[in-house]
């Protein structure tokens, strides 16, 4: 029989904050990420003065000079594209009640990371669930590595997006499970793999998102902070070794130091392990930082596709009105 | 929007759930023949479903079985048949009151319960993680739940039948000081009465478990239907959840009523 002193705490009675978890030192190359979020560097454009009016040609310069800043810090030099593109959407059309894509087409090569953006409910997320086949559209063709996924039987679509990893934006593990078993879940449903090369395979995953394994495998996921639960989602997209990582949402909701240590964390992933993405985010400033191009959905097609330098240097004045929100 | 328009989109919406329903049990029943098998989710599963109620699923039998003990008791003392009050307990606990009382008391409790985790989980998107992750949710989440509701409902209400039977048992020795014995034996001479199927299976068993599996089925699959339905974060799945009892209550007492007209056309 246990005594009042022996029971577990209740869940009312544990901190709310994470006194004994603590989160593996980011990386060297980290700190001019970290730094760069919280001061303003002396080479760094000076944000306008609340309250001082600016001129239309004021305000794009101060843009574009924010994005060549973007552009130089921290970025991978562009993949180079040959033979077939990785993903590929040609001339995606898909309504519902109303139309959510009208002629979407772009492609993404080995290692390039693609991120759309777009304002709210232009069908940016849908893009992504077109591409994990968990939507067909009604007109044009969804492919993966030349083939057309739209055409598959849902057997052969669970078998596609075994190679693919995603990241959602409530990071969406499974909270009756631990960190653990969230991470090795895609492991244990498709591979043969024994009990010890699982725990070092989700060990390594762990440590590439800068978590100590030591520390949170044994968690549940609500015992993480937000930051965390996204690292551990990215842990589990990588896993099982997928060719393709698709991100919703990836910054939203976190803090700027936590943002840039998922960005930062993107990037290593594009260089490290040369994954093809897709990103969907509204973070204009991540979106530079990671994208090897840009897709600007507006109108439920895309308005703009290109490097981050063609956007920024573009005269198309909803790209400026666009960018001007940054 | 006219009216006639509404209607008929109501209906569609109605016919359009149904025919969802219907492939969701399709495919469930399908994948319990389909590998992978998840021994592991149907074991837990069987644990939350049957080992959890038992609590709740004796207590409700025993009281019930004390209840009609008494009732009966008072009515047929007018008549000198207090004898056959055992009778009375064991034939309406084992055919009806059994089945149903545990169906409804596990729509309540399991029910609900499922509803709710299918419904969070799909809100939270871990449905669509499941999806992504190349595994097939029905087969993950739905099949486990109805082959362990399916194996747990029938023997969850023998032991409710039991419960009740013995709380008559308690009712009659102290209330009407019938012996023990006496009161056992007419609860057999019931069982035997009623008829066997192929000689050794009494009728009234054939009652009392066949209703309990498909009672198991209704409440676990309209449960993981709306579940899986979920929309509108946490106030969909409180609708869900509300829905689930609902519709799982009245479902258990229309299907009761055609399972027993249908056994005593046939078994008689």
């Amino acid at each position: 029989m246990t005594t009042p002193d022996e029971r577990e705490p209740l869940a009312s009675e544990l901190p709310v904050s994470e006194p004994n978890i603590t989160e593996t030192p980011p990386p060297a190359d980290d700190t001019t990420i970290d730094r760069r979020s919280t001061e303003r560097r002396s080479d760094e454009p000076e944000a306008p003065t609340s309250g001082t009016p600016q001129t239309p040609r004021r305000q794009v310069r101060r843009v574009r000079a924010a994005i060549r800043h973007e552009l130089d810090v921290d970025r991978e030099s562009e993949p180079v594209q040959e033979g077939l593109p990785v993903i590929e959407l040609r001339d995606v059309s898909l309504a519902f009640e109303r139309p959510i894509l009208d002629s979407v087409s772009f492609q993404a090569y080995g290692g390039e990371t693609i991120v759309v953006v777009g304002e709210s409910g232009t069908g940016k997320s849908t893009i992504l669930k077109l591409i994990l086949r968990l939507l067909t559209p009604d007109h044009g063709g969804v492919f993966v590595h030349g083939r057309d996924i739209s055409k598959l039987s849902f057997e052969e679509a669970l078998q596609i997006r075994q190679h693919m990893g995603m990241v959602f934006q409530g990071a969406a593990l499974f909270d009756s499970l631990s960190v653990f078993e969230n991470v090795a879940y895609p492991l244990r449903e498709h591979t043969m793999l024994a009990d010890d090369e699982i725990e070092a395979r989700v060990r390594e995953t762990l440590h590439f998102v800068d978590l100590d394994p030591d520390q949170v495998m044994e968690l549940s996921p609500a015992e993480l902070s937000g930051g965390m639960q996204k690292r551990v989602g990215i842990a589990r997209g990588l896993a099982a070794n997928p060719e393709i990582m698709l991100y919703d949402e990836p910054t939203s909701g976190l803090d700027p130091l936590t943002t840039a240590t998922i960005t930062h964390l993107i990037l290593k992933l594009q260089r490290e392990l040369h994954v093809t993405s897709i990103v969907v985010s509204h973070d204009i400033r991540s979106a530079f930082r990671m994208a090897s191009k840009v897709a600007l959905l507006s109108q439920h097609h895309i308005t703009f596709f290109g490097t981050p330098e063609e956007m920024a240097s573009s005269d198309d004045r909803y790209i400026q009105s666009f960018l001007g929100g940054y | 929007m006219t009216i006639v328009q509404r209607l008929n989109a109501r209906a569609k919406a109605k016919i359009h759930s149904l025919q969802e329903a219907f492939v969701l049990a399709g495919h469930a029943l399908r994948f319990i023949f389909a590998r992978p098998f998840y021994w592991q989710d149907l074991v837990q599963q069987m644990d939350a479903i049957g080992v959890q109620s038992l609590g709740i699923v004796v207590l409700t039998g025993f009281f019930t079985g004390m209840v009609l003990a008494l009732q009966s008791a008072v009515q047929m003392r007018r008549f000198g048949a207090t004898t056959y009050v055992g009778s009375l307990v064991s034939a309406s606990m084992i055919r009806e009151l059994g089945p149903v009382l545990a169906g409804l008391m596990v729509a309540g409790r399991v029910g609900s319960g499922i509803a709710a985790q299918l419904g969070s989980m799909r809100v939270t998107q871990q449905i669509d993680a499941l999806n992504v992750m190349g595994t097939d949710p029905i087969k993950k989440l739905v099949t486990p739940r109805v082959l362990a509701a399916l194996i747990m409902l029938p023997a969850l209400t023998v032991i409710n039948d039991l419960a009740g039977i013995l709380g008559g048992s308690l009712i009659a020795k102290v209330y009407v000081q019938l012996p023990v014995s006496l009161y056992w034996s007419t609860v057999w001479d019931q069982i035997s009465n009623g008829g066997f199927l192929f000689t050794i299976i009494p009728n009234d068993f054939v009652h009392g478990l066949f209703k309990p599996f498909v009672f198991g089925g209704i409440i676990s699959l309209t449960a993981c239907h709306y579940g899986l339905r979920t929309t509108g974060g946490t106030e969909g799945v409180g609708i869900s959840t509300t829905r689930t009892v609902v519709a799982a209550s009245i479902l258990i007492l229309v299907v009761d009523y055609f399972i027993t007209q249908t056994l005593l056309a046939v078994l008689g």
